[in-house]
């Protein structure tokens, strides 16, 4: 809408409400640090720089030890975060959009079994898959001394995956695996978990961003001689994108929030760390607060990224 | 993480108080108790609904100094990680949920311990097949933990002291991060040693396959919590504790309390009010230790009611006089 030019009471109404928003700020505010004097609870954020004392278990990228600050300890809970998120996000994508093109499939058996996957796991809670593929780990698989090995150097037991790396093959020793790569449980299962339950949205986001392209342009495409592989690839799934990349950026907005669910089966995330923090030093507004600015700033720098995206995909006429 | 969030907003949205707490729970006729979702022993409803336990005799020893009546208590059940918040915000006006008395509790959180009423020790569990004898074998270990307690910090202390290294699995359901351990996800299950002896009594498939290893690596008096900056509430939760304590050594149960009000020992007549004016100091009624003994009991009866048929030994939690360290303050 163009602008219709100077209107005193629009303005008058909106620095109105404007003000009305900010005294409401005000007075949680100050409520709140009076409060918070008053009974003599610690506030603000000196505690970041403390040592944390306490050990995670996984880290990606990132050395950290017990005798590291609380604001290194989130870090490494931001990078758990964000490692489970990207790889859960590139994985939700493959699988979402081979079955949402499966259940288009002319082939019945096919069809069929993509539309049983997306009816099976969008209907079943997310925690609850959580829980059913960390138990499949952790329960169906041997202990390490007695570790399955379908390939020299690999081996699996409910301490996870162990592959082995640029510094060697893993072995057992005392307790555990040592050397080579581990994937632990917890990892695959919320992986597993985060991204079998998205691509089930994912799938159907596809196909119906396939089956909103007219009929004209796939008679259009067999006309020219196109097999269906190559109609798909050349005319079709260039222009559903347009109408996919909306939806698919709330579903990975979605799955980098529910990553949070990793609490639940030990995965230690910002969330995990956080919660921690904020018991051993007290200060829940101030944690609760960082939890809260983090995934602000996750989300938002995915939306921008996808809205990007689609600008750039956008017809140009 | 939901119940945090409520609290804090609770913490920002009304204006501070002034009213006493003791004048409050009188008001409203009962004693609002934090206690545990449910630790065997300590707190857990039993099979009717009714809350058991050392934590709950203690609020419910409150109840008792207060009103007279033992059952006028409600209780909160608070995880680790909601407990201080409760507390702090006014939703609770005692905590008694197996807390450790810590520096960083008793300072920065605003909050006050009235004394100890179970000395714990974090220790370790394994399974028996492992054959680990002692804490000092567990170097590389998996160990099974849960957050919102000083657990994981005791944890990284005891291994970076004696240069050790350990993977932490990290679950805060007690439910899953038993499941995760008797799964065999974990070699070892750290908590503290009460905790140990009561989940491995009451939820291992086998008892008998899992042993405690001699080690305690740190130390965890457990006990109730106040609000910082309420006197004379934090002096009535104080010595409703004491008293049940007290009782003990003078040998007073809730069975004989009734034939020992005209005793000649002059300690027993102060307790049950006969003579002196103890309860006024409190600003209670003069009969509040008398009430908390006959419908509460003294600490042995509530310890032999709770934690005894668990496997709890009394150990460290005897009397003073006994060979314990748990040291009444005189009530004169």
């Amino acid at each position: 809408m163009a602008s219709g030019g100077f209107k005193p009471k629009e303005v008058a109404y909106q620095a109105a409400a404007l003000a009305a928003v900010l005294a409401v700020v005000w007075f949680f505010v100050s409520n709140t640090v009076a409060n918070l004097d008053a009974r003599r609870i610690a506030s603000g954020f000196g505690f970041l720089q403390r040592e944390a004392g306490f050990e995670i278990g996984e880290k990606f990228f990132l050395t950290y030890g017990a005798a590291d600050t609380y604001a290194r300890a989130l870090v490494v809970g931001v990078l758990n975060t964000l490692g489970v998120a990207i790889i859960g996000i590139v994985l939700a994508t493959g699988l979402g959009a081979a079955v949402g093109l499966s259940r288009l499939s002319p082939n019945f058996m096919l069809r069929s079994a993509a539309a049983a996957y997306v009816e099976f796991f969008r209907n079943v809670p997310l925690l609850v898959q959580l829980f059913f593929w960390y138990a499949l780990i952790t329960e169906g698989l041997p202990g390490p001394r007695e570790a399955l090995s379908p390939l020299p150097g690999v081996f699996l037991s409910n301490r996870g995956i162990l592959l082995p790396s640029l510094e060697g093959a893993p072995r057992l020793e005392g307790f555990n695996f040592v050397g080579g790569t581990a994937i632990t449980p917890e990892f695959a299962a919320l992986l597993a978990g985060l991204s079998v339950y998205t691509a089930a949205f994912i799938a159907e986001i596809v196909r119906a961003g396939v089956l909103a392209i007219e009929r004209g342009q796939w008679d259009a495409a067999q006309a020219m001689g196109l097999t269906r592989g190559e109609s798909l690839h050349f005319i079709i799934v260039p222009q559903a994108l347009r109408v996919v990349i909306p939806p698919l950026a709330s579903q990975y907005l979605n799955l980098t929030k529910n990553s949070s669910l990793a609490v639940a089966i030990g995965y230690p995330d910002l969330v995990s760390i956080a919660n921690t923090t904020l018991n051993q030093t007290g200060q829940a507004i101030e944690g609760i607060a960082i939890i809260m600015g983090v995934y602000l700033t996750i989300s938002l720098s995915i939306s921008a990224f996808m809205n990007w995206y689609n600008a750039r995909i956008a017809f140009r006429r | 993480m939901k119940k945090t969030a409520i609290l804090v907003l609770a913490l920002a949205a009304f204006p501070a108080y002034g009213q006493s707490t003791l004048d409050a729970v009188k008001n409203k006729g009962f004693v609002q108790c934090g206690v545990n979702t449910g630790l065997a022993g300590f707190s857990q409803p039993d099979s009717k609904g009714v809350w058991k336990g050392i934590d709950v005799d203690a609020c419910r020893a409150v109840a008792a100094a207060v009103f007279g009546d033992a059952t006028k208590v409600r209780y909160t059940p608070l995880t680790a990680q909601q407990r201080f918040t409760a507390l702090q915000s006014g939703e609770v006006d005692v905590l008694a949920r197996n807390t450790t008395w810590t520096i960083t509790r008793d300072t920065s959180l605003g909050l006050n311990f009235v004394g100890v009423n179970y000395y714990d020790g974090q220790g370790f569990m394994v399974p028996k097949k492992l054959n680990v004898k002692s804490a000092k074998q567990l170097n590389g270990a998996t160990i099974c933990v849960q957050p919102g307690t000083t657990t994981e910090l005791n944890l990284a202390d005891y291994f970076r002291a004696n240069k050790m290294s350990f993977k932490p699995v990290v679950i805060e359901k007690l439910e899953e991060v038993l499941n995760a351990y008797f799964a065999g996800r974990c070699d070892v299950f750290t908590t503290d040693v009460s905790g140990l002896v009561s989940t491995r009594a009451s939820r291992a498939p086998n008892p008998a396959d899992h042993v405690i290893l001699p080690e305690v690596i740190s130390k965890e008096p457990l006990g109730p919590v106040v609000r910082h900056g309420d006197d004379r509430w934090f002096d009535v939760v104080k010595w409703s504790l004491m008293a049940m304590m007290e009782a003990e050594e003078l040998g007073l149960t809730s069975k004989n309390i009734d034939s020992q009000m005209s005793s000649a020992n002059p300690s027993i007549q102060r307790f049950v009010g006969a003579t002196g004016d103890v309860g006024k100091m409190l600003a209670l009624d003069n009969k509040w230790a008398y009430n908390v003994v006959k419908q509460v009991g003294n600490y042995a009866e509530s310890f032999d009611a709770n934690l005894t048929p668990l496997g709890f030994e009394r150990g460290l939690n005897r009397l003073w006089n006994q060979g314990g360290i748990i040291y009444p303050m005189p009530i004169r």
